[in-house]
């Protein structure tokens, strides 16, 4: 099943990771491997507390393993570094002094691309995400759906290696986060981009990606890797994909989750 | 009968399909009265309410008819007009300002040092935030005496107590800002591979700008402040005071419409930096940001 001979791109071989508390140390994830392979859209599924933005995050390098190995085409990841965009969920992380174009430009320019050149690509991406009338816009004038845009186009000029994505739509209302993963998924199709997705709700998980892994919680640890085509369809036995995850997310733990809630 | 048989959820009702254009579409826009904008401006209320004050201690004044307890207003402002013409106040001024923007920049130079220092290690930050609890509370003006035995009478004493009127307030002020910055931007700045300086001038000090803002605001009203009433206390000693002692100088020759002149000044210029230089300032920066809290 899991290709041997195609090499992956992110590979996460048995990576635990823990946060200090006041009192605590709490493990996040335990022991957790998985790969992506280039084009694909690799979705982190779970309910709150499985780890998965924390792992994310690790991926970014924000967080350090404590134990275990995360590469990126072969180089372990040690520090945040721009091959690893990450979109994440708040808005606040459009820099607010700067305009729609001035977001899209300034990691471009921070890693050392000349002006002009950033200035036109910043340009083409604007128009990718539709937002070309409000390029002079600041980000506070813009509503929420926009300024995620924006925060995906700043993302996907740098052209990155594997595009972050920490619940992107997660704060936003139904009908724009319907939109937006409609659009995501052009825009992934027209770029062919790498995407590590994370998401708590099964119907996004299945909508945008082409592989999920759920997540059981307390700490973070694998409970399947599923494939998926970005329809909710019926296996032979005729259970749709949403309650195949439902299933093995909940189905012999319903009394010890409700029991911890 | 047939009525009366049917669920009335069952019901079927028509749908139906509006397009805008059968709806006549309502003015959106309509203007408004000259007065109505004009009165929209405060800085025309305000000279309104200026104006309104000017009157009242002119007629005041003329009821008291005592020059040397309080002059007219009109006597006031011919006062500074000769004033000004003499070239006395504004060499004053030039002095008053020369020394405070001195005592100001140096001031903001060690707030920088402090805070770089503070922001960089634990150590560093508890030694601002103890420092600064300490000598927050403490005016300024009262380490003079003791800044006269160190550094003699002389700029030097003056600007000392100016760099502590502006360092406390910029440097906690910009402490607090910089821990303030939301903690997704400086993951954002920090992904796209910023560290050290760069990371600082490019995602800390934007951040931090409206609390930066606050900083020097303070720091600037606490150093006018300072200064004025240092050359009250000692300007008798150097041979080219400023407006501090301007005004002590003509209170002691009873020469009261200049005092007010130059007490009047002191105002004009306080006002003209908080609200023309700052304010312009926030304009363009935090406001056009959206960061105006």
């Amino acid at each position: 099943m899991t290709g041997s001979q195609t090499t992956a791109l992110l590979s996460v071989r048995d990576v635990s990771l823990q946060y200090n508390t006041a009192n605590s140390v709490v493990t996040a994830v335990s022991q957790l491997s998985f790969e992506v392979h280039t084009s694909d859209r690799f979705v982190l599924l779970g309910p709150s507390g499985c780890g998965k933005s924390t792992l994310l995050k690790a991926v970014a390098g924000f967080i350090e393993p404590t134990a275990g190995k995360i590469t990126l085409a072969g180089k372990p990841v040690c520090a945040p570094g721009p091959e690893r965009a990450m979109v994440f969920q708040e808005f606040d992380q459009l820099l607010p002094w700067k305009t729609v174009t001035g977001n899209i430009m300034f990691p471009l320019v921070a890693t050392g691309m000349a002006t002009a050149a950033a200035r036109e690509r910043a340009a083409l991406y604007i128009e990718k995400v539709g937002l070309s009338r409000f390029a002079n816009s600041y980000p506070h004038t813009l509503s929420g759906g926009m300024k995620q845009r924006v925060a995906i186009a700043r993302a996907m000029a740098m052209e990155p290696g594997i595009l972050l994505m920490d619940e992107p739509f997660a704060a936003l209302d139904a009908l724009t986060r319907d939109r937006m993963q409609e659009e995501l998924l052009r825009l992934c199709a027209d770029t062919d981009s790498t995407v590590l997705f994370v998401t708590h709700s099964i119907a996004e998980a299945i909508r945008i990606g082409t592989r999920i892994l759920l997540l059981s919680p307390h700490p973070g640890r694998a409970k399947a890797e599923l494939n998926c085509d970005g329809i909710d369809t019926a296996d032979a036995s005729g259970e749709h994909l949403s309650q195949r995850i439902r299933r093995l997310l909940f189905g012999n733990l319903v009394e010890e989750d409700t029991a911890d809630d | 009968m047939t009525d009366s048989d049917q669920n009335p959820a069952t019901i079927q009702r028509k749908e139906i399909i509006y397009t805008l254009d059968d709806i006549p579409a309502p003015v959106r826009q309509r203007p408004r009265s000259s007065w109505q904008r004009i009165s929209d401006i405060p800085a025309f209320r305000k000279s309104l309410l200026l104006a309104l004050l000017a009157g009242i201690w002119e007629a005041y004044a003329r009821y008291l008819g005592n020059e040397l307890v309080l002059p007219t207003f009109s006597g006031t402002v011919l006062a500074l007009f000769s004033a000004i013409a003499s070239g006395e106040l504004p060499r004053a001024t030039v002095y008053t300002l020369a020394l405070l923007l001195k005592g100001y920049v140096a001031g903001l130079a060690i707030a920088a040092g402090l805070t770089a220092f503070a922001s960089a290690t634990r150590l560093g930050a508890d030694l601002l935030e103890t420092l600064t609890a300490m000598f927050n509370p403490l005016p300024s003006i009262a380490l003079l005496p003791l800044a006269l035995i160190w550094f003699g009478l002389g700029e030097g004493s003056v600007i000392f107590v100016l760099i502590h009127a502006v360092l406390w307030a910029v440097a906690l002020n910009t402490h607090a800002g910089f821990k303030s910055v939301s903690p997704t931007l400086k993951m954002v700045g920090r992904n796209y591979g910023l560290t050290g300086l760069r990371y600082v001038t490019r995602i800390l000090i934007p951040g931090a700008f409206p609390s930066i803002l606050t900083g020097l605001k303070v720091g600037w009203a606490f150093a006018w402040r300072t200064l004025i009433a240092a050359e009250l206390v000692f300007g008798a000693t150097s041979s080219s005071g400023g407006l501090g002692w301007y005004i002590f100088e003509r209170k002691n020759q009873l020469l009261i419409p200049d005092v007010f002149a130059g007490l009047l000044t002191v105002i004009v210029f306080g006002l003209l930096v908080e609200n023309l230089l700052f304010r312009t300032l926030e304009k363009y920066t935090v406001r056009r940001w959206g960061m105006a809290s």
